[in-house]
């Protein structure tokens, strides 16, 4: 490739940053060791763009998780310089002269270097029945559901997440307690519940106001801070509070054939 | 690198109830404190207030008494469960919920007491 020495020659004129990454490889490592790697300093990079330099010319055994680049994906959240982010947003050059600190997502088993155990997240996703429930009253399948602004407006915030998990990483109370269904889960749970073509409030009450649902969370607000796309989780769970307290109260108070 | 596992605080069906005490207890303390504040820490020192004998009418009339009854419990409410989660998790005692619980909401119950005591007893 001829534009290949041009391009070596740029790096090394300019300047460069030092990223300093967790390696962790099991059986290997007994726990996660910083290493350092010199990349160059552009403005236009972000700290994914530093990574895949490391990954394609200076060690290409390092293991992370990433895919568009674009803040669509959610896969390249970690923790950079002690902040759960998304690498793809987050720029070199707001950390210069350096170093960028690049560490695996907290709150999370680590599988290898960069890349955590997602799985008991997506468990706590599918608990929330992330879907429409229609309770046998599916419509035709050619028919439409029209919904004024006004309901769409009700949960289309909650329905932008990205399940890039931030929010847990941020979140002190799962920190503490991993059983706790955390901000993504109940905020998606909130987007159904909203959605005025949804049947499913009263099965998801049984796992939002259960052990480890909404009154385990007691409002940091940390999570809608880390969320890179504005859904603000910690909203979603304060609004579902007084909700399910409503809904505790009336079935306290109202015989059981009322209810 | 598994996650290590760590007992959180217990919870009990009660958890709904206690939080809209706390809830409300925020509510009526934001509402009604500033007022109570603004009027006997700065009005009435500085302008003069109602002499003593009309404002100890006030106080001793009964919706007076039932309101600020109402406003001791839920501020004391309010006051156990945040104190609790700042214990449990701001202190990593969540272990301890089955001891730190009954005491804070313990406390708010003898202070409801004592208010109570106050404001119908010895007022």
């Amino acid at each position: 490739m001829s534009a290949e020495p041009a391009m070596r020659a740029a790096e090394t004129a300019g300047e460069s940053i030092v990223l300093r990454v967790s390696r962790y490889l099991p059986g290997r490592d007994a726990e996660p060791v910083p290493r350092d790697y010199e990349v160059p300093l552009r403005e236009e990079w972000s700290v994914l763009d530093g990574l895949n330099h490391v990954k394609d010319v200076l060690d290409g055994s390092l293991a992370y998780r990433w895919s568009c680049r674009m803040g669509i994906c959610g896969s390249c959240g970690m923790t950079v310089n002690g902040e759960p982010r998304l690498t793809c947003g987050t720029f070199l050059s707001e950390f210069a002269p350096g170093p960028v600190v690049v560490e695996p997502l907290r709150g999370f088993a680590v599988i290898r270097d960069l890349v955590v155990d997602i799985e008991p997240f997506l468990g706590k996703l599918a608990s929330v029945t992330p879907w429409l429930v229609r309770n046998g009253a599916e419509p035709p399948p050619d028919a439409e559901f029209a919904q004024t602004p006004e309901q769409l407006g009700a949960y289309k915030q909650f329905s932008m997440c990205i399940n890039c998990m931030l929010c847990y990483s941020a979140c002190p109370v799962y920190a503490l307690d991993e059983d706790f269904l955390g901000p993504a889960a109940i905020a998606l749970a909130q987007r159904y519940n909203l959605d005025s073509r949804d049947m499913g409030a009263a099965a998801r009450f049984d796992v939002l106001a259960a052990a480890g649902g909404v009154w385990d969370c007691t409002y940091v607000g940390e999570c809608s801070a880390a969320c890179p796309k504005g859904v603000d989780p910690a909203g979603a769970i304060q609004q579902y509070k007084l909700t399910a307290a409503m809904e505790t109260v009336r079935r306290f108070l109202l015989p059981k054939g009322a209810r | 690198m598994a996650r290590e596992g760590r007992a959180g605080p217990r919870r009990r069906p009660v958890e709904p109830f206690l939080w809209l005490l706390f809830s409300g207890g925020g509510m009526a303390a934001a509402v009604l404190v500033p007022v109570l504040v603004l009027l006997f820490g700065v009005v009435f020192p500085l302008a003069g207030g109602p002499p003593y004998d009309h404002l100890r009418a006030v106080a001793a009339h009964p919706l007076t008494r039932v309101a600020l009854l109402g406003l001791a419990v839920l501020a004391f409410f309010h006051w156990a469960h945040r104190f609790r989660f700042a214990v449990e998790h701001g202190l990593g005692l969540g272990r301890l919920d089955r001891l730190i619980a009954p005491l804070c909401y313990g406390a708010a119950l003898a202070g409801s007491a004592a208010a109570a005591h106050v404001l119908f007893l010895t007022l």
